[in-house]
């Protein structure tokens, strides 16, 4: 687990040096839309009264300053298909959001949906020598978390210490200055394809940009839209994407699963092109403009030009029921439903002590969603829309924004995935002399 | 629609290119990076200008004709405007002055007149002016109407002071204000001399007017030891005066002289160094009737007692 130490400790060092400098760009590259915030860190936390936003988790000391959003290209199921035009797409959202905002971009974090996330939950144990837990044994029950085979070409996305446990006091959030015996850690590991997060990682770096920090997208929409009593509490986070729909889940303020079904909105929309025989873009229109999954009496009555009207009439004069596309869509939800289901009966959402799901992403404004996703996967079910954050303006507030949101919330308060302690001397090369250094720190 | 058109096979008409990629090319999209760096717009925006103008600037210069061609202009459009009729000065008035020192004034004009006033330097006019030892101060304006004013004080002859180099007048404060051959030339000045004598002619004046009444005998001053006085008169009689209280004694000595005629008698020297203790030195006359009453023998004319034949002296 070395290299993730490092690997960790060279982005948070670029994070700590964007910082330093007040801007940091915010790269949400999904499957149907990339998003770019320019934040500027004013440092000192400066709470403006009269703006109407309070503190709110804290996450006051920074203002969006500029934002920009344009149409994916080069995605496919949340990962890069076609770099060139991923690239293309990054340069144009970051050249608009740097024009709104005035000032120039160095680093960025960005977040994946993509690369099969696959969840694992580590435990770690060690003897407290000293009867007391300090610093260097938290490190070294993180480093003692026995890592399992995640196969080849996995890297490690996230890896955070959900829950410590001296002797048997469980469930501790800071276990240090503990008197004990014993030292336990559970640890939630979320890897990726390595290649995904390369292809990402080399798109990022030819926009001229580098990369300050990674994060899953599924966990990044979690802490834009739930608030904080649910992440608490516990509770699971459906982002309806393009490419995918994401699915995590939380407690204790930590993210404990995260996967992702992989139907996502662009399914619902080639089903409507399909079944329609409509180009994609028509089919895209209806889907947003008319789309739902409740059929009334209404629906019947309610017709729709196939047509588009920029393409003229004489291309397409039909015209379909409403009941007719609600017809199409439904099914399609419904499996994208049942797929969140599996997921959470596999991560064992039903013994969680409270079972709030909270539906963000796109795909989540489909009217009707919310009936439903509670006919689905449970009672406790309501339409999230992430945090608002200073200076955002009003057509980047929709759930579809979620992530990138929370990736904003990510950069000014990384949850830090290992904490920054220093690394286990048994890891330092021997005959170093910062070892002897620290052996006698840690025993005089 | 063009006028022909081209049948020719793989000759396609030209059609406009519309661009769909809203993609700023990568370029572009450099470039706006670069843009956004304050220290490349503080460049473009301020070093550029700059440069092109120096640039310009510094290749139209660098021929020779032009630089001359630019000088010469300069000096011409100098010229026209100084030499307008509105800063021409026609006539030089001087007031306060001697006709000696009016020609001389007029003489240390650089210029002639009528000129520009751009060519006459007033302060180092007045400076050279200043030089001049007659002048005590000068107020050099040009006032409007073309007319260059010179107001002058001029320093008032007080006393002469003869010393080893010559006769000099000085004023009141003992600054030099010419020099003449003989003392004849201002016989109405009181005359001193010694050495450092200029330097306390203040004082000289005092005495010269507290010795109101014997003035017509007033030989001159004499400085001594840079200290004090010795008042000379003719017949040889002199007064020598205290340095301090100069005055006061020498109103003494008046006040004697009044009432008993002191200097109708014969007495060379009457010294008041000691104004408590005055002495008086007798001629040889009045020291031979004593010693001719008492039955001494009579001094010779240098003051010393004539052995052989002692009726000689009288």
């Amino acid at each position: 687990m070395a290299e993730l130490y490092q690997t960790q400790r060279a982005m948070r060092n670029i994070r700590r040096a964007a910082l330093q400098r007040g801007v940091i760009g915010i790269l949400d590259i999904g499957t149907s839309k990339i998003a770019c915030l320019v934040l500027r860190f004013d440092g000192t936390g400066t709470f403006r009264e009269t703006d109407g936003v309070g503190p709110m988790a804290g996450q006051a000391n920074f203002k969006v300053i500029g934002a920009a959003s344009t149409r994916s290209r080069g995605m496919r199921r949340g990962e890069i298909d076609v770099m060139a035009e991923t690239e293309r797409a990054i340069r144009t959202v970051v050249a608009a959001a740097q024009k709104v905002a005035g000032v120039r971009v160095d680093q960025v974090i960005a977040c994946l949906s993509g690369g099969r996330p696959t969840s694992y939950g580590l435990a770690g144990e060690i003897t407290l020598e000293a009867g007391r837990v300090h610093d260097h044994d938290v490190a070294r029950v993180l480093a003692a978390c026995d890592a399992p085979d995640y196969g080849r070409g996995r890297e490690v996305l996230h890896a955070q210490p959900v829950n410590f446990a001296v002797d048997n006091r469980s469930g501790l959030g800071d276990p240090r200055d503990h008197v004990g015996n014993k030292l336990a850690c559970d640890m939630h590991v979320l890897t990726v394809d390595g290649d995904v997060i390369g292809n990402l990682i080399q798109c990022i770096r030819r926009c001229d940009l580098e990369l300050a920090g990674i994060a899953s997208a599924s966990y990044a929409s979690a802490r834009a839209a739930l608030v904080e009593d649910e992440q608490e509490l516990g509770s699971a986070c459906v982002d309806f994407g393009g490419g995918g729909t994401g699915v995590s889940i939380f407690v204790k303020k930590h993210m404990i699963f995260a996967d992702t079904v992989k139907i996502g909105g662009h399914l619902i929309t080639q089903d409507i092109a399909q079944g329609l025989r409509v180009p994609l873009p028509v089919a895209e229109r209806l889907k947003t403009l008319s789309g739902g999954v409740e059929a009334t009496g209404r629906d019947d009555r309610d017709m729709l030009d196939l047509g588009d009207a920029a393409t003229g009439w004489e291309v397409d004069r039909r015209s379909v029921s409403r009941a007719d596309l609600i017809g199409i869509m439904r099914p399609r939800v419904e499996e994208i439903l049942e797929g969140v289901r599996e997921v959470l009966d596999a991560a064992g959402f039903d013994s969680m002590p409270s079972q709030q799901i909270v539906l963000t992403g796109g795909g989540s404004q489909i009217p009707g969603l919310d009936g439903l996703a509670a006919r689905i996967l449970g009672p406790n079910v309501r339409c999230g829309r992430p945090l608002r954050i200073d200076g955002l303006a009003h057509q980047f507030t929709d759930p579809g924004f979620s992530s990138a949101v929370g990736l904003a919330l990510f950069a000014a308060h990384p949850q830090d995935e290992w904490w920054d302690f220093e690394m286990p001397a048994e890891s330092y090369p021997s005959r170093s002399l910062r070892r002897a250094y620290r052996w006698f720190k840690n025993n005089w | 629609m063009p006028d022909v058109i081209d049948h020719r096979p793989n000759r396609q008409p030209p059609f406009d290119r519309v661009k769909r990629d809203p993609a700023p090319s990568r370029l572009q999209y450099r470039l706006e990076r670069m843009w956004l760096r304050p220290i490349w717009r503080r460049a473009v925006r301020v070093g550029v200008p700059v440069v092109l103008v120096a640039a310009i600037g510094s290749i139209w210069l660098s021929d020779e004709d032009r630089r001359a061609r630019l000088s010469d202009g300069v000096a011409q459009i100098m010229d026209k405007v100084q030499s307008r009729e509105e800063f021409q000065v026609r006539t030089m008035v001087v007031e306060g002055a001697s006709p000696v020192v009016d020609d001389a004034l007029r003489a240390m004009l650089p210029v002639e007149l009528p000129a520009s006033s751009f060519d006459i330097d007033l302060t180092a006019l007045r400076l050279q002016v200043m030089q001049l030892d007659v002048i005590e101060s000068i107020d050099l304006r040009i006032k409007p109407g073309g007319i260059l004013s010179a107001v002058v004080k001029e320093r008032e002859p007080a006393v002469l002071w003869r010393h080893s180099r010559g006769i000099e007048i000085l004023d009141k404060t003992g600054h030099r204000v010419a020099s003449v051959t003989s003392r004849d030339v201002r016989a109405d000045l009181p005359l001193i001399a010694g050495e450092g004598a200029d330097l306390a002619v203040s004082e000289a004046l005092l005495l010269v007017d507290a010795a109101g009444p014997i003035l017509p005998r007033l030989r001159g001053l004499v400085r001594k030891g840079e200290r004090r006085w010795d008042l000379v008169l003719d017949h040889g009689q002199k007064i020598m005066l205290p340095a301090e209280g100069a005055v006061i004694a020498l109103q003494a000595a008046m006040a004697l002289d009044r009432s008993q005629d002191m200097l109708g008698r014969d007495i060379i020297t009457i010294d008041l160094r000691n104004p408590s203790q005055p002495v008086l030195r007798l001629g040889i006359d009045a020291r031979n009737t004593i010693r001719t009453a008492r039955g001494q023998p009579l001094l010779g004319p240098d003051g010393k007692v004539i052995v052989e034949d002692g009726k000689k002296g009288g």
